[in-house]
């Protein structure tokens, strides 16, 4: 047994010997159990137990439970030993109280009252225990109970030294743990004040204090710059001898001189010339040092040299105003870079990403970076080939980009499978952001796919076929490229993706070279169908659909693949339905209509990278300080939208199965929502309106058509924008307009549902949240805002809050009670957020409250109606609209669209029977408005006329508005 | 601000464990499972700074114990290492060629000087001198104090 120091507790010391001498676990468990038993006992029965003997068993119960054991007693005991004369018992119990005792625990009061009670007294030894008692515990109890005594200590003038700098941290981790309950006081204004005291030892700790009250309120404690930055004068101009203990391996003070350095950083460069110089002088002396020849060959010596030079850096990049002292410390760090410690080399990487942000220093980091790219394939540690990886992102602009890119790529074919997935979203964003020419860009993504194939996120390629089609220049170029990608036997799903995706835009343009022929083309797709996943088969079936309209001469050969039981009958939901309808898409249309509906697609809007946003959220530290960075934190765009899915889809021609259905729905009763999800839907709207049983009826198809028209009038329905709606938003919201409760919203983790009742100017409605995963859904909220200044005229809506979480397959209900206050024409849109597995998801929609709700629909006889239409004769208290039938026109489905309207259907007032007339009051809370309504239905030509007229201006234009939505 | 420190032997044993931010006991032992099989599997010469969560591990070795300290992402992985060391000379002198067994059997010691080199997670005293003076200050207390059941636990009480 080694020696015991100080007073030696045997009794312990043979305890730890027996636990080390035992031979299993089993054992050492069976040791632990005799000793804590005859603890308890001697803690309940010995009413006699002395002092050290109870600092002896509570030492122990502190061993027992840093060995990994739980210990339910003997708290007391320690809170005991606080209060004894002895300083070691009173050690011991403040040790075990601040290993063992959590901020919440019952005993905290008597534990404060102890505490208080010696900082009361004058033995400063008993002061600093119970200061390192309170920084070890922080808790907020702890800051309320002690919030005047620790700070007078620390300005106390009679206060010892060793005393004050406990009292400087202590203050300092209270401040951190509870910042609110420390009273701001005198001593505030005196604090910076001990940057100037005789004691090294008190400005060191002092200066952490400084630095977080400075964080908080730097104008404050403006006065600090000047004194630390003469405090850091006097530390690097004195030679090592002057500083005595404070000198550590020949360099002077250096952790004062960081904290120092660090502290400096939260202000801009000096403004007095006297202190800025002085500052300069400073940064340039370490610099200086750093050439010279080292003290000492330790590590130690070394280490602490360049601690402070580091944060000397820090601080010139942090200034970013001298290019002669950031050129400098470029200089130094590049020495660095081929130094033989590692550390070394690790940290001048860091650093040095840091400096390629720079304007001054981004040119000189550029002279490094062959090193850079030496120690990205030599490197034998993997976390430095991550910084190396980082700083060739960092550095690389338009001159250099190709050779880093290429670089970059040939070591992905090697690289550790940890940093696989970064690198790939660095090489496509730095392939996009520096692109001269795009054929190199679609060359670098295909590579990146046919390198590291499963690392290739799906931000990765949606941005190349994003950039492909709003670029005509490269598209033959992509076709081409692609086509030949494809002929490799083993080639990635991801490439099939892209191909598919692109031949099936594009593959005319290739199609007059005989070897890449149409059927060529169709055989080469379909060649990998088979071994894909749904999910890409869905995404070749849509390009097969396209093949047709490009090439018709191969139609026959697509029809029988599509008719083939393999896909007609798939056990897949979504193929099947795909499918079907690109079946009977192909048959009965004319070469007309299906050269619409499968054009190209349209440009999709420019929007930032979903790769950056992607690679932001991955990793933010690495993106370097760019001016795109600043945007976005700006703006606080969550970095994932919605769905991925989402982002690629613009509105598009070709994949409207589901936008079909959504109208279809009017009429369909929503059943509940099919298997299918848009996450499959992967070329398509990822309109997440809910996928019902595929219905091809000629009714069906129709629809198709019609919201095609419609859909392109509308394009700004799609993608989730922060200023936008969530994909399907708007035609969802439009099925409301006639009905009070169904499902608004649907997607893979999300289900919306809408209640809602009305009763004169007043309206209730519940949203319910259903949680379709299997996870937890964090920071659930949700906030509703009216656009323009409807708030402060139109309605009034009030919100009961909903809780933070949702949990798994759970669903939460909140209600909104809304007052219709006057006539609105916009309905209030609702922002719904949440974390899933971390990542930030918002959707936005509008809340289905329209101004129709509030209507009480009026029964009268011809004669008032007549009497009533002819007295709203001014043009302003008239709305008339000719509206195309977007389905064929059915005289009860109408009625039930007026009913659902709020007015009532006035029998045999208009002499025609076809006609339809109407009648209601609108109720606000400022007055009544009577609503008159007249809608002719012509079936030869597929149109109404509808016919509005409203006892107040404005009214009845809103009202037109809405119901020809609905027809 | 240090975040916390480790002591661990190359069996993965832990040694001693410093906590400057509240985390409870459940996650105070993942987080060092997870850590002592992370720094374990490094090899000799690896750099001593890893990037851990949004944390950054600094740790050395010496003879068969690690240390490891948990900084923040501005804190300074040099002088940790240098706070590493200054803490090792502490325990070496005080203990006179400190070795794993004297941690063991005075673990309470090692906190103790623990808290005078470090508080709340900031160098508090970087003076070899002035910690040890505080440790001595103590030590001189302890024998002052004679121990009432000293006798006892010789087997004369």
């Amino acid at each position: 047994m080694p020696t015991v120091k100080g007073d030696g507790m045997r009794g312990l010391a043979v305890f730890i010997s027996d636990i080390r001498n035992c031979k299993s676990k089993e054992a050492e468990i069976k040791r632990i159990n005799k000793e804590l038993a005859n603890i308890r006992s001697k803690f309940k029965g010995d009413k006699t137990l002395d002092g050290y003997q109870k600092k002896k068993y509570v030492c122990k119960l502190l061993f027992i439970f840093l060995l990994g054991h739980d210990i339910d007693f003997g708290h007391m005991e320690a809170v005991n030993l606080l209060s004894s004369n002895r300083y070691t018992e009173k050690q011991i119990g403040y040790l075990f109280i601040s290993v063992l005792i959590g901020a919440n625990n019952d005993l905290m009061k008597l534990v404060i009252q102890a505490i208080r009670n010696d900082l009361a007294g004058r033995n400063p030894i008993h002061i600093t225990l119970a200061l390192q008692c309170v920084a070890n515990i922080g808790s907020r109890e702890m800051a309320e109970g002690l919030s005047v005594d620790i700070p007078k200590l620390l300005v106390s003038g009679d206060t010892i030294d060793s005393v004050k700098q406990s009292a400087a941290l202590t203050l300092l981790r209270l401040l951190r743990s509870s910042p609110d309950s420390i009273p701001m006081g005198e001593w505030m204004s005196r604090i910076i004040h001990l940057l100037n005291d005789q004691h090294m030892g008190v400005v060191t700790a002092a200066a952490s204090l400084i630095e977080n009250l400075v964080k908080k309120n730097p104008e404050e404690y403006k006065g600090c710059v000047s004194l630390a930055v003469s405090r850091l004068s006097r530390i690097v101009t004195s030679s090592y001898t002057d500083l005595q203990d404070y000198t550590y391996y020949f360099v002077p003070a250096p952790w004062l001189s960081v904290k120092l350095l660090r502290l400096l950083q939260n202000y801009p460069p000096p403004e007095d010339p006297a202190v800025k110089t002085r500052l300069s002088e400073c940064l340039e002396t370490i610099l200086n040092k750093a050439q010279e020849p080292p003290k000492s060959k330790k590590v130690q010596h070394s280490n602490a040299k360049n601690a402070v030079l580091f944060e000397a850096i820090n601080l010139i990049i942090h200034m970013d105003s001298d290019p002669n002292l950031l050129v400098r410390a470029c200089n130094q760090l590049g020495q660095f870079l081929q130094h033989r410690e590692t550390n070394l080399r690790y940290l001048a990487l860091e650093s040095m990403c840091l400096l390629a942000t720079s304007e001054f220093s981004h040119e000189a980091v550029k002279k490094h970076q062959e090193t850079v790219i030496t120690a990205l394939k030599t490197e034998r540690d993997v976390s430095v080939r991550q910084r190396a990886v980082d700083l060739l992102y960092a550095m690389c602009d338009r001159t250099n980009a190709e050779e880093i890119v290429g670089e970059m790529l040939e070591y992905l074919e090697s690289a550790d499978y940890s940093i696989r997935e970064e690198m790939v979203l660095k090489v496509a964003i730095l392939a996009e952001k520096y692109a001269v020419d795009y054929t190199w860009y679609v060359d670098v993504i295909l590579n990146l796919i046919r390198i590291a194939g499963d690392y290739v996120s799906e931000e990765v390629w949606y941005r190349v076929i994003q950039i492909v089609i709003n670029r005509d220049d490269v598209q033959g170029y992509a076709a081409k490229t692609v086509f030949e990608a494809l002929q490799a036997p083993a080639c990635h799903e991801n490439m099939v993706k892209v191909g598919g995706y692109i031949l099936g835009e594009f593959g005319n343009l290739i199609a007059g070279d005989p070897r890449s022929g149409s059927a060529v083309q169709f055989q080469l797709l379909h060649s990998k169908y088979h071994l894909c996943s749904p999910a890409t088969r869905g995404l070749l079936l849509s390009a097969y659909i396209k093949f047709i309209n490009l090439f018709p001469e191969i139609k026959h050969i697509i029809q029988d693949v599509l008719r083939s039981d393999n896909n007609m009958r798939n056990a897949d939901v979504e193929l099947q339905q795909r499918s079907i309808e690109y079946l009977q898409l192909s048959s009965i249309t004319t070469a007309d209509v299906l050269a619409t509906v499968l054009e190209e697609m349209p440009p999709f809007p420019e929007r930032e990278s979903s790769i950056l946003a992607k690679l932001k959220k991955k990793k933010p530290s690495s993106v370097p300080e760019g001016s795109e960075q600043k945007e976005t934190t700006a703006s606080k765009i969550p970095a994932v939208q919605m769905s991925n899915n989402v982002d690629i889809a613009p509105p598009t021609s070709i994949n409207l199965m589901s936008q079909g259905e959504s109208s279809t729905d009017d009429f369909v009763d929503q059943g509940s929502p099919q298997g299918g999800s848009a996450s499959v839907d992967l070329l398509g709207l990822g309109s997440p309106t809910q996928p019902t049983a595929p219905s091809v009826g000629s009714g069906g198809l129709l629809d198709m058509f019609d919201t095609l028209t419609s859909h392109s009038s509308a394009p700004a329905t799609n993608g989730i924008d922060l200023g936008g709606l969530s994909g399907g938003a708007e035609e969802a919201f439009r099925k409301f307009i006639c009905k009070n409760n169904g499902v608004l919203f649907e997607n893979d983790l999300l289900q919306i549902g809408v209640k809602s009742e009305y009763r004169e100017d007043l309206g209730r409605l519940w949203v319910f949240y259903g949680n379709k995963t299997t996870f937890q859904l964090n920071a659930f909220l949700v906030d509703v805002s009216t656009p323009g200044n409807l708030s402060e005229t139109g309605l009034s809506i009030q919100q009961k809050p909903v809780g933070g979480e949702v949990e798994a397959g759970a669903q939460v209900k909140q209600q909104f009670n809304m007052a219709c206050v006057q006539e609105f024409a916009e309905a209030p849109v609702m922002t719904i957020q949440f974390l899933y597995s971390g990542a930030q998801q918002k959707i936005s929609l509008k809340l289905p409250v329209v101004l129709n709700k509030y209507i009480t629909p009026a029964e009268m006889d011809a004669n008032t109606f007549f009497t009533r239409w002819k007295a709203l004769n001014s043009p302003s208290q008239e709305c008339q609209q000719i509206i195309k039938a977007t389905s064929p026109i059915d005289h009860e489905q109408v009625k039930a669209k007026l009913i659902g309207f709020s007015v009532s259907v006035l029998e045999k007032v208009d002499p025609n029977a076809e006609n339809f007339v109407s009648a209601g009051i609108l109720y606000t809370r400022n007055q009544q408005v009577g609503i008159l309504l007249r809608l002719e239905p012509n079936k030869q030509a597929q149109m109404y006329r509808l016919t509005v007229r409203a006892s107040r201006d404005k009214v009845a234009k809103i009202l037109c508005d809405l119901m020809q939505t609905q027809l | 601000m240090m975040q916390f420190m480790l002591l661990f032997s190359r069996q993965g044993k832990l040694r001693l464990q410093k906590w400057y931010a509240a985390h409870q006991d459940k996650m105070k032992k993942k987080i060092t499972r997870e850590l002592v099989t992370l720094v374990l599997s490094r090899k000799p010469k690896m750099c001593s700074f890893l990037e851990w969560k949004d944390l950054k591990i600094v740790y050395k070795r010496y003879a068969s114990l690690y240390f490891c300290c948990a900084i923040e992402p501005e804190d300074n992985e040099l002088l940790t290492l240098e706070v590493i060391h200054r803490y090792v000379e502490l325990l070496d002198k005080y203990f006179g060629s400190v070795c794993e067994l004297d941690i063991i059997f005075n673990f309470e010691k090692a906190y103790f000087m623990l808290d005078e080199l470090l508080l709340g997670g900031e160098v508090q005293e970087t003076s070899k001198k002035n910690v040890l003076k505080a440790i001595a200050a103590q030590d001189l207390l302890q024998e002052e104090e004679t121990p009432q059941g000293f006798f006892e636990d010789h087997g004369l009480g």
